[in-house]
């Protein structure tokens, strides 16, 4: 046979029907459902007569709008509401099994997939979402659908999909230290741009990718689709394997023996070819903060706000000038000279405990500054419960941030966590655009360890200043 | 869904690149649980400013059908509000140098048409958008081609299936449920991964 990508072994494995010139027909193993792209494919499936083909493979949490107060209190927003109870009945009626707001396992469905062992490696995994990249830390094929197609896979667990191209990007070395697998993934859609990935699936590969953990490898799969691609993948190794061990959905004994095997198929075979190949070096990686409205717009924090007169290409300079506008930044301003009002920890990007950890590491023993009003919320409860274990809630609560209960929060501000208009936010999420965080509210997307030391100085820093 | 016809409409420019789809449309009208009535929401940031000049609020483009936009429209979150609000709002094409992924499939799921044309003929309709005050272009999915009435022409590419199903109007739930046999023998050899579920949560 001839050699394969990790993504043509998951792909191929999964075709179910196969008709040249047409998309394929793919089995989805494990559909991730949420409270806001799923109201309208229930009520497709309800005014079809149509059911949930496999409950069994079908988990539903509610992430987006839920608050993250005291979860003792009725929910105020009442279109929330109703988006909550509508999923609490959807869930009741078609049989799926919800990880609802009181439950011990609730989070952001990009957390607790992993979390809960439900991803796993040589997988299909869809949510709709697209942040569902995530899940391809796992060595898994995982990508963010839309409302018609969560109803397609609830009907069918199928989707016809029309083969991506594939993308290697091979980044080989160690990132130096205060350099996170949120500046990698930053600083590579910085290289190929917003829409460099539009039509492929990527696999990162090389030395540095290997020595992250499977945590990291989260966080760089995550922000894939902010590149343009909707899947981003790592090899299965014995990292994955070990994560996996001893989860809730993950099977034991001789079993799990069985399935650690079958995982660690899902790698590149060393001879297989992508059809474009990019690489770059872990040391020209730097701390990044994005200056822009889209998360290609990013610089290393020593850099400045660019100017846009230095861009030769039309579109570009007017998009640069329109972002430069909406961010009410000067070209040549410093990035560290750039002043914060607030800061978010937290969004499927880095609210694992990891992330809580590195940036608790930075905050210890400091204080907030006065002009900064500082959150962090963890991804699931599983991660609260294990960070408030480690004390972690302690060492933020102690330096001025809040300490908050799990959920999407201010990454899109459905809930009540918004920037208020004109408020400037380091946030540890995976989107800067205009309004994304609340109307006129202005994004710059950092690492963990990059925001907390922002949320202490009050302005970006060079976290590496700090570590030395 | 309603079958794509070919159309002559009003086209309004959006000329920016990386229009993402919390600008189609904002968070707060994701909290709907119908399909229905996100017109209203839609590019509501930009309308709804003061003294907004965005280009749906200038009343010669109010009635547009058409959308003529930058390079990587529809890039982000995978919310399908985003195409149901163009829908609603009246739209029935985008006209741009490309698409993100996730869109472009959620537009062909609800029958709005995403044409894909060189960014200089995309500057090209800009271009006509000042001169005339009302312009129009004709959209024809079987001859995949774009042209306006001064004999103006582009040809665009879309896949044979995505076509089809435009075309046809194809309830694609239905077409797959014709593979049920396919499915249940790959169901049959690929049982559930997953540890027995506990009977309490979920």
């Amino acid at each position: 046979m001839a050699a394969q990508t990790l993504f043509d072994k998951i792909w191929n494995s999964h075709v179910v029907s196969e008709v040249a010139g047409q998309p394929a027909l793919l089995y989805v193993d494990l559909h991730l459902v949420h409270e806001v792209t799923s109201p309208q494919a229930f009520e497709g499936l309800l005014n079809a007569g149509r059911k949930v083909r496999c409950p069994q493979r079908t988990f539903a949490t509610m992430d987006h709008n839920v608050p993250t107060t005291d979860r003792s209190l009725p929910i105020t927003d009442p279109d929330s509401k109703l988006q909550i109870e509508m999923m609490r009945k959807n869930c009741a009626d078609f049989g799926v099994g919800l990880y609802d707001l009181g439950s011990r396992e609730q989070g952001i469905v990009h957390v607790i997939g992993p979390e809960l062992g439900l991803s796993q490696s040589g997988m299909t995994i869809v949510c709709g979402d697209s942040h569902t990249a995530t899940h391809g830390a796992m060595g898994a094929l995982a990508f963010g659908i839309g409302t018609s197609e969560v109803e397609h896979v609830l009907a069918t667990q199928c989707l016809w999909q029309a083969k991506p191209k594939s993308m290697e990007i091979r980044v080989e070395g160690e990132l130096g230290l205060g350099v996170s697998a949120k500046d990698l993934i930053l600083g590579i859609i910085g290289r190929i741009t917003t829409d460099g990935g539009t039509g492929y699936v990527i696999e990162y590969r090389g030395s540095t990718f290997e020595g992250l953990s499977m945590e990291e490898r989260m966080t760089v799969c995550n922000m894939t689709i902010e590149g343009g691609a909707r899947a981003g993948m790592v090899a299965a190794d014995h990292k994955t394997v070990d994560y996996l061990r001893g989860r809730r959905f993950v099977p034991t004994g001789k079993q799990f023996d069985v399935l650690a095997e079958h995982w660690l198929t899902f790698h590149s075979d060393p001879d297989a070819r992508f059809d474009r190949n990019l690489t770059f070096n872990a040391s020209s990686f730097a701390p990044q903060v994005t200056w822009g409205t889209n998360p290609g717009m990013v610089t290393d924090v020593k850099s400045k706000v660019p100017d846009p007169a230095s861009f030769n290409d039309p579109t570009q300079r007017r998009a640069v000038e329109l972002a430069l506008d909406y961010m009410a930044l000067r070209p040549g301003t410093s990035i560290e000279e750039i002043r914060l009002d607030r800061v978010f920890i937290g969004s499927c990007t880095n609210s694992r405990v990891s992330d809580l950890k590195a940036a608790a590491e930075v905050v210890r023993g400091r204080k907030v500054a006065p002009n900064v009003r500082a959150l962090v919320v963890p991804g699931s409860q599983l991660v609260k419960e294990e960070a408030e274990a480690l004390g972690l809630d302690k060492i933020f609560t102690d330096a001025g941030f809040e300490w908050r209960e799990s959920g999407c929060s201010m990454c899109l501000g459905m809930n009540p966590d918004i920037l208020l208009p004109g408020e400037r936010c380091a946030s540890t999420s995976n989107r800067n655009f205009e309004g994304r965080q609340g109307a006129g509210g202005r994004t710059h997307l950092v690492s963990p360890i990059m925001a907390a030391a922002a949320a202490v100085a009050g302005h970006f820093v060079d976290v590496r200043d700090w570590t030395k | 869904m309603e079958p794509f016809k070919n159309l002559t409409g009003l086209v309004a420019p959006l000329d920016r690149p990386n229009v993402d789809t919390d600008q189609i449309i904002p968070k707060q009208f994701l909290k709907a649980v119908v399909r229905s009535g996100l017109g209203a929401g839609l590019f509501y940031d930009w309308r709804k400013q003061p003294d907004s000049q965005f280009v749906l609020e200038q009343p010669r483009f109010r009635n547009s059908t058409i959308l003529v936009a930058g390079a990587n429209f529809g890039c982000g979150s995978s919310r399908e509000h985003a195409v149901w609000a163009l829908a609603d709002y009246g739209f029935r094409a985008v006209v741009a140098p490309s698409f993100a992924d996730i869109f472009r499939n959620n537009c062909l799921k609800n029958g709005l048409l995403t044409v894909i044309l060189k960014p200089d003929e995309i500057d090209t309709i800009f271009g006509a958008i000042k001169h005339h005050d009302s312009y129009q272009l004709t959209v024809d999915l079987p001859a995949q081609t774009v042209s306006d009435e001064f004999g103006w022409k582009a040809h665009f590419e879309i896949e044979p299936f995505p076509k089809k199903c435009l075309l046809e109007g194809l309830d694609d739930i239905a077409m797959t449920l014709a593979h049920e046999n396919e499915i249940a023998a790959y169901e049959r050899a690929h049982p559930v991964p997953f540890t027995e579920r506990s009977a309490t949560d979920p």
